[in-house]
């Protein structure tokens, strides 16, 4: 018995060791990034993109380039179904393995994230998402969201309507809908919605889906038949996008006038075939493969079979925007590599490295993404960075891009954010005062 | 003053004043309250054969529809998909019984409860890993389901009403009528209500259980089936469906656990007061009431009939 004890307890030191479960010298030469994905439950349609873009970026630097500055990227995912609970036991399960960044990827998870970030000096990438005044680096130095904010997006959208009608005071007297996932992510335009509809004179009909009633949504879109909104705006993410888009149609709603944040899929978007050509939806980059960065991950990752993507994703606008992620974060790191000359980064160091961030065209270029978005500068008053989007059109096929930058509308957000982030610190007692230094870059 | 119009006076002018949005919102809450009933149906068939309320019903629905557009992804012509996902859902059925109902004979009723929730998981994990986590359109048309809309003219606006809705309605009407002509005419059906009033004395008389389990279930997964194809025209085939199963629970409550006629007007009285409240009474409480108000509908019956509407009445020796 104590024999077979022996050689059972040899068998897992030496597989172990084999494995190399427990190699603190390998992890050293690593850099650990965790990314929080969904590829599972009833968010999943949104979330796979995602986690494939992000994850094939970075295998494509590992594959391609030996990882950054010549240190690998330890990549690892954790599955968080987009529940909060799951997202901060993944959370808990990452702290002590060093990560260098959090990737939350649900405003959910990344709000009780917030206070965390600084405590335990590990930087939080919500990018565009979360909470909008975090954008505030003087008050949230720890979290970072760019290239717009939630309430850029709000603005954004504002804006875009208001050039159709012909300039924002011709918004007087109309009624705008807002359908939106009743849940932190989709509440957090609101402020800006109702203070905008006292400003500009329009009325602002809410029309909330809770998460459990996302396949089933006939109530709100009989509403939205009855209030006859002129136009509808849209907050959501995971199946309540297709069904909100079948639904629309199903009630001859025009989908020219059906605009959504920018989370809306190919396949959300083409939700009610034919009927659904015309809806529109903010983006900051584009779609397609053709880039040099994504046949380079079709070269080093997929033909390789080092991932689980789909083929056929490569290019998907939600695809893409999980490129777009591993890209700050790559370049975050990149940055803070160069700034402190170590090559082995910690938390403290990709704090610095994000708020000194600058990927401009030139650098886009040599990345293999020149034309694929515009550059990203962010500072240390600033961490988002505001960036102008693009409206895009579903052509009935593909998204298709509308000419011409929309800005957020800097007069009336930024002074929401500053009220914001103060009320955000006053209900949250002792918050600390900014002890980072900030860099010269900055 | 203005509250009590609005709650008690307002939503009765609306429904004068647009006498079509009244019917669209009737018609509305029946497509929903039919779909419901579907649900609640699976959870009463095995609750009624084995005691047990079964926490994967929400599941199997979204694994049966998987297994449909699954198996026509891959090439197989709709109806042989069809076919296929029949007896995928007996082959579930048979398995569920010999793996996990048999070994558990005679254990106390939460313990087969628990049961069906690591079934849940199961079916979860293992669907995500032969369909994966991405959403599927439902072969609607592949299934000559129709499409479209009729749009009918009355009381100045119009009614709009989906094909996909109407033929909603007729299959399960066809559905619940097959199911109760089963179980009240046929050996199978007499054997599953001798199951239902007692175990032991089905037992003494020669009934087996394991092939009245199997029975159930597959009639259950084979509702599954349906809502699942139902539910996905509507929107899509995705994970998330499994969260429609919770519109069960109201339904129940209302409707007993036991009763099919209870599943079916219990879905009807819940889909159509849903709709109706959040329509005319949700924009007073924000909207988005329609969520909590299924229970707060079932709850009231509750306090006048704490059986429900068609469950049996339980006397219990103390």
């Amino acid at each position: 018995m104590r024999m077979k004890a022996t050689i059972l307890a040899s068998a897992v030191i030496a597989a172990t060791a084999l494995t190399g479960n427990a190699p603190p010298a390998a992890a050293q030469e690593s850099i650990y990034v965790p990314l929080f994905t969904y590829r599972t439950g009833p968010f999943s349609g949104s979330g796979i993109y995602i986690a494939e873009g992000m994850h094939d970026y970075l295998e494509m630097l590992n594959q391609r380039d030996g990882g950054i500055g010549g240190v690998k990227i330890a990549i690892e995912e954790c599955e968080t179904g987009y529940d909060t609970k799951k997202g901060l036991e993944c959370y808990e399960a990452v702290k002590d393995k060093k990560p260098v960044v959090i990737n939350p990827w649900s405003t959910g998870i990344t709000l009780p994230l917030i206070p965390r970030a600084s405590v335990d000096k590990v930087p939080v990438l919500s990018m565009a998402y979360g909470l909008s005044a975090s954008a505030i680096g003087d008050t949230f130095p720890w979290i970072f969201n760019p290239p717009a904010t939630y309430w850029d997006g709000a603005s954004m959208i504002l804006s875009y309507i208001g050039a159709k009608e012909g300039g924002l005071d011709k918004l007087k007297g109309k009624t705008l809908g807002f359908i939106y996932l009743d849940a932190g992510f989709g509440k957090e335009p609101i402020p800006l919605f109702e203070q905008m509809a006292k400003d500009y004179g329009f009325t602002l009909k809410l029309y909330p889906v809770p998460a459990t009633e996302m396949q089933n949504q006939s109530s709100q879109w009989l509403n939205v038949r009855r209030d006859k909104p002129d136009f509808m705006m849209m907050y959501g993410w995971g199946a309540l996008q297709p069904t909100a888009v079948k639904e629309a149609a199903k009630i001859n709603y025009p989908m020219d006038k059906f605009i959504s944040i920018w989370w809306a899929s190919e396949d959300d978007a083409g939700a009610a075939g034919d009927a659904s050509k015309g809806f529109k939806s903010l983006n900051w980059h584009a779609t397609g493969a053709s880039f040099p960065a994504i046949a380079d991950i079709k070269k080093y990752v997929t033909d390789k079979n080092l991932t689980q993507t789909d083929k056929s994703h490569l290019g998907r606008v939600l695809y893409n925007r999980g490129v777009y992620n591993s890209m700050l974060i790559a370049e975050g790191i990149r940055n803070a590599q160069k700034l402190t000359g170590k090559k082995v980064i910690n938390g403290e160091d990709m704090r610095r490295g994000l708020e000194t961030l600058n990927v401009d065209e030139a650098r886009l270029k040599e990345i293999g993404l020149g034309g694929f978005t515009g550059p990203v500068k962010l500072s240390c008053a600033d961490h988002n960075g505001h960036f102008a989007t693009f409206m895009q059109e579903w052509d009935g096929t593909k998204w298709a891009k509308i000419p011409g930058d929309i800005k957020p509308m800097a007069d009336k957000v930024n002074p929401l954010l500053t009220a914001a982030a103060k009320d955000y610190t006053d209900k949250n007692g002792n918050w600390p005062k900014r002890t980072e230094a900030c860099d010269k870059a900055s | 003053m203005d509250l009590l119009y609005k709650i008690l006076i307002d939503p009765f002018v609306q429904m004068g004043a647009a006498p079509d949005l009244l019917v669209q919102t009737l018609w509305e809450g029946l497509v929903s309250g039919v779909l419901y009933s579907l649900i609640a149906l699976g959870f009463v068939l095995i609750f009624k054969a084995s005691g047990v309320f079964n926490f994967a019903q929400g599941i199997m629905v979204v694994f049966a529809a998987l297994t449909l557009v699954g198996l026509h992804e891959i090439g197989v012509p709709a109806f042989i998909a069809l076919g296929l996902t029949i007896v995928v859902m007996f082959g579930l059925a048979y398995l569920v019984e010999r793996l996990m109902l048999r070994p558990l004979v005679n254990q106390p009723d939460i313990i087969l409860f628990m049961a069906t929730f690591g079934l849940t998981y199961f079916l979860i994990g293992f669907g995500e890993l032969v369909f994966g986590g991405n959403p599927k359109k439902m072969i609607t048309s592949q299934l000559y389901l129709p499409s479209g809309a009729y749009d009918i003219k009355m009381f100045g606006g119009f009614v709009s009403l989906q094909k996909i809705d109407i033929a909603a309605a007729v299959i399960v009407s066809l559905m619940v009528i097959s199911l109760a002509l089963f179980f009240q005419k046929t050996r199978i059906g007499r054997a599953l209500r001798a199951v239902a009033d007692s175990h032991k004395a089905a037992l003494s008389v020669g009934i087996s259980l394991e092939q009245i389990w199997v029975v159930v279930w597959f009639a259950a997964g084979i509702v599954a089936l349906v809502t699942g194809i139902m539910w996905g025209a509507r929107s899509e085939v995705s994970f998330s469906l499994q969260i429609i199963a919770l519109k069960a629970l109201p339904v129940l409550i209302l409707g007993g656990f036991t009763s099919i006629p209870g599943a079916i007007i219990g879905g009807l009285i819940i889909g159509i007061g849903e709709k109706i409240g959040e329509f005319y009474w949700g924009p007073l409480l924000g909207s988005g009431i329609e969520s909590w108000l299924a229970y707060v509908i079932a709850l009231i019956f509750l306090l006048f009939r704490p059986q429900g509407l068609f469950g049996e009445k339980i006397i219990e020796r103390i």
